[in-house]
Formats: C-alpha cells, structure tokens, sequence
C-alpha cells in the first residue's frame, strides 16, 4: 500500500477527531456530554466507553449489512448496541465499580446515544468492515477528546483540580467558582468551547484551502511548475509527485489542527 | 397522597429532566426553533412517557422476579421502540387529528434517552415504588421536559432579529440561552427535601 492508499484509508479516523467532531461538529450525544463531564476523568471514562460500543456496533452492523432487511434495519442495530452497551455496563460494575456508580444511569443510556444509531445508519451499514471500525475509532476518539477537554475545563474551574487532583494555590486562593460544575455551568462551557472549536477548524480549512489554491496558481504559471515539483521529489523521495501532494496535504491539515486546538 | 405531589414537584421543577438531569438534550436543542413545533414534541413526550412508565414498570417486575435484572437496558429499549410504533398505528388509526401533530415526533422520541431513562430510573431511583407512582413520575417528567422546551423556543424565537455574533450562530446562542435557563431552575435546588 502506498503512502496515498494508506492516507485514503485511515481518511475516517482523522475526519471522526477533527472534521466530524461527534460533539462540537455533529452535535451529537449531547446528553453523556453535559452530564457527566463534571470532571475530566468521568469525561475520559465515558468517552472509552462510548468508543469500545461504537467500534464493536459498527464491526457487527458492517459484518451484517447485507443481511439485515432495510425495513426492520433500526431494531436490529438497537439490538445490536444494546447487547455492547450491556457488556460494558457488566465490565465496568465488575472492575471500576466506583466509575460505575459515578456514571450511573448514563452508562445504561450508552445504547440511546444518538452518535451510535448515527454512525450505523450513515456509516457503517454502507461500508466495509476496516473503514466502518476505523470510523468508529475515528468518532469515538473525537468524542474522548471532547468529553474530556469538557471535563478538564470543568473540573479545575469549578473544584481548582485537574484529573482529581486539587490545585492548592488555586482553591486556597478561594477561585473556584462552583457554577461550573452545576447544569448550568455545563451548558456554557460547551457553547463557548464549541464557538472556539469551529473557529480554529474553520482557520484550519482556510489555511489549508489557500494552500490549494496557492499550488494551483503555481501550477498555472509554467516557470515554477518545476521547481515545486522538484522540492517535492527532493522532500519525500517519491516519483510519483501526485501522491506525495495529497499526503503534504494531508500531514499539514492534522498539524494545523492540532496546532490550532 | 403527598408523596405524589412530592414526586411531580421534584420532576417539574427541583430535579427537571433536561436542565438538572440532563435527559433529552438532542430534541431540546434540535426542535426548539418553534414555539408550535416544540409544545408538539413535549406533548408526544409527556404522552409516550407516560405510557412506557407502566409498561416498562409491569416489565420489570418479571424481570426482578426472574432474577434477570441484567438484561434491563435491552428489554427495555426494545419495549420502547415496539410501543413507539403501536402507538404511532394505534394513534393513526383512532385519532387522524392527534396523528397529524404528533406523526413526525413519535419515532424521533425512540433514541430520546428521557424516556429510556425514567423507565430505569422509575425501577432504581423511587424510594416507594408503584405502578401509580411510576406513571405520575413519568408524566411529571415529560411535563418538566415540555416546560422547559417551550421556555427555551420563545427565547430562539425572539433570537431570530437580534444581532448574533456570527460564531455564535445557531447551536452555541442556544447553548448559551439554555444555560441561562438552568441557572434560574437551579433556584429551585432550595426545595430538594
């Protein structure tokens, strides 16, 4: 596989994190999003959870999707979902029994996440099984990310601690303002971080389209066609100039990304 | 008789599904652009709710008595999407005009987690626990929900002419409303009891 087959492939896990952003972009799975990310490591743990019942749903829907009739296909993916958020609701009482009853009634309503029935309908009954599991590794990445980012802006704004453990200087100080880990509190921070979110990926897209269309202009002018060409073969020692385009372009967009956020 | 007001209290306003509990976000967010639309959806809401209560209730009780508690989220997710269609072809076929202005919401409540999620917390979170208690929980919570849907649609309705920052364009201004919303429904947290 060469380095353009490769970055074709691994496409929906980059766009799941950035791109399709479940919570930021799609707003999806709003619910397990404000409830739980009072605090970054229930954020964290919730997002894993989502992550493992999404990877495995898409697997066996992906597997199935030429079985299942489309009349009845919503039952059978609910069925589906429910049978993994049930696996890992057993899991979790067994080994993180704390976790468990932190999460509580909203590990239960893992199967009712809308990002699962999203991802299924729009994904994973379409696609192959590499490109469904991939996807669902891609969004449910983005959905830890986010839940987590929530939780750790939450947590140390309203106790003054970050992963559960407090900041003496900050809660001595006495500036950790309580409303932020209460409902409303939730609800502000997720708009602002979402305003932020799409402005640095909009800069992100701009960064990179104006790139495309610089190439281009370079392109149209025949003087510098060579030298561009040039410097790229020189850059990835690879002939075949067209791919070692796509992929610059490809490396770029996640740096600028994760440069922005 | 009290512990009933007790329960539609707590429901309605002191632990209110979307803005305390945070039960049915993706409707409140997704259909609360109208004032007409949203009290629809809040209707189909209270009404599904309602009705799931008791059954998942009925449901439960052969589930405890057959030791097989474990296979509560399956059952019951399973027994909501079932009753969702019934009484979509029931409401149908007895009632064309309650057809007409619930149709498009009732098979959108199927992955609205408040209804899965006062069917479990009906079984594990009531101190006393009765198929009268359970409905009234259940349709004090839809009343909670519609309350708060409706608050939040008047706000977006008048939010239409004003002049939004254009980031804070559609879901971030409503976020923001709705957290205005859940700081004043947290003045009702003084009458936990």
């Amino acid at each position: 596989m060469n380095r353009k087959q490769l970055a074709t492939a691994l496409e929906p896990l980059t766009q799941g994190v950035f791109k399709n952003n479940a919570t930021f972009r799609l707003v999806l799975g709003t619910c397990p999003t404000l409830a739980v990310t009072t605090a970054a490591l229930n954020g964290l743990s919730m997002g894993l959870a989502t992550m493992f019942v999404l990877v495995c749903s898409n697997a066996i829907i992906s597997m199935l999707r030429n079985f299942i009739p489309r009349k009845v296909r919503i039952p059978a993916y609910i069925l589906v979902i429910a049978a993994f958020s049930t696996l890992v609701q057993m899991i979790m009482r067994k080994f993180l029994p704390d976790m468990y009853e932190t999460l509580g009634l909203f590990l239960s309503l893992v199967v009712v996440n809308c990002i699962l029935l999203a991802r299924a309908e729009s994904f994973a009954s379409l696609n192959p099984v590499l490109p469904s599991v991939l996807d669902g590794l891609g969004i449910g990445l983005g959905f830890t990310f986010s839940l987590t980012l929530l939780g750790f802006i939450r947590e140390l704004l309203g106790t003054g601690a970050v992963f559960g453990y407090s900041i003496e200087p900050i809660v001595e100080a006495g500036l950790p303002m309580t409303i932020f880990v209460l409902p409303a509190g939730g609800f502000m921070v997720y708009g602002f971080m979402m305003v932020i979110f799409n402005a640095a990926v909009k800069a992100a897209e701009n960064a990179l389209n104006a790139r495309k269309a610089a190439r281009n202009a370079d392109a149209a002018d025949g003087t510098k066609i060579d030298e561009v060409e040039k410097s790229e073969v020189a850059d990835t020692e690879n002939a075949d100039s067209g791919s070692s385009n796509s992929d610059e372009r490809h490396e770029e967009r996640s740096a600028a990304e994760g440069g922005a956020v | 008789m009290p512990y009933v007001l007790l329960i539609i209290i707590n429901a309605v306003f002191v632990n209110n599904f979307v803005l305390s509990r945070f039960l049915g976000i993706c409707p409140f967010l997704g259909v609360s652009k109208k004032t007409e639309t949203a009290l629809g959806m809040g209707i189909a809401v209270i009404f599904v709710m309602g009705v799931a209560s008791v059954i998942t209730y009925a449901i439960d009780l052969a589930l405890v008595a057959g030791g097989m508690e474990y296979l509560r989220t399956i059952v019951f997710i399973l027994v909501i999407a079932a009753l969702i269609q019934l009484v979509e072809i029931f409401v149908k076929r007895f009632s064309p005009s309650l057809y007409s202005a619930l149709g498009v919401y009732l098979p959108l409540i199927t992955t609205n987690c408040a209804v899965l999620g006062v069917a479990i917390m009906n079984v594990t979170e009531l101190t006393e626990v009765n198929v009268l208690y359970a409905f009234v929980n259940g349709v004090a919570s839809g009343i909670g929900f519609t309350i708060a849907i409706l608050i939040l649609a008047g706000i977006r309705e008048r939010m239409e002419t004003a002049d939004i920052p254009a980031s804070f364009k559609g879901f971030p201004i409503t976020l923001l409303a709705a957290s205005v919303i859940a700081m004043s429904f947290a003045a009702f947290s003084a009458l936990s009891f």
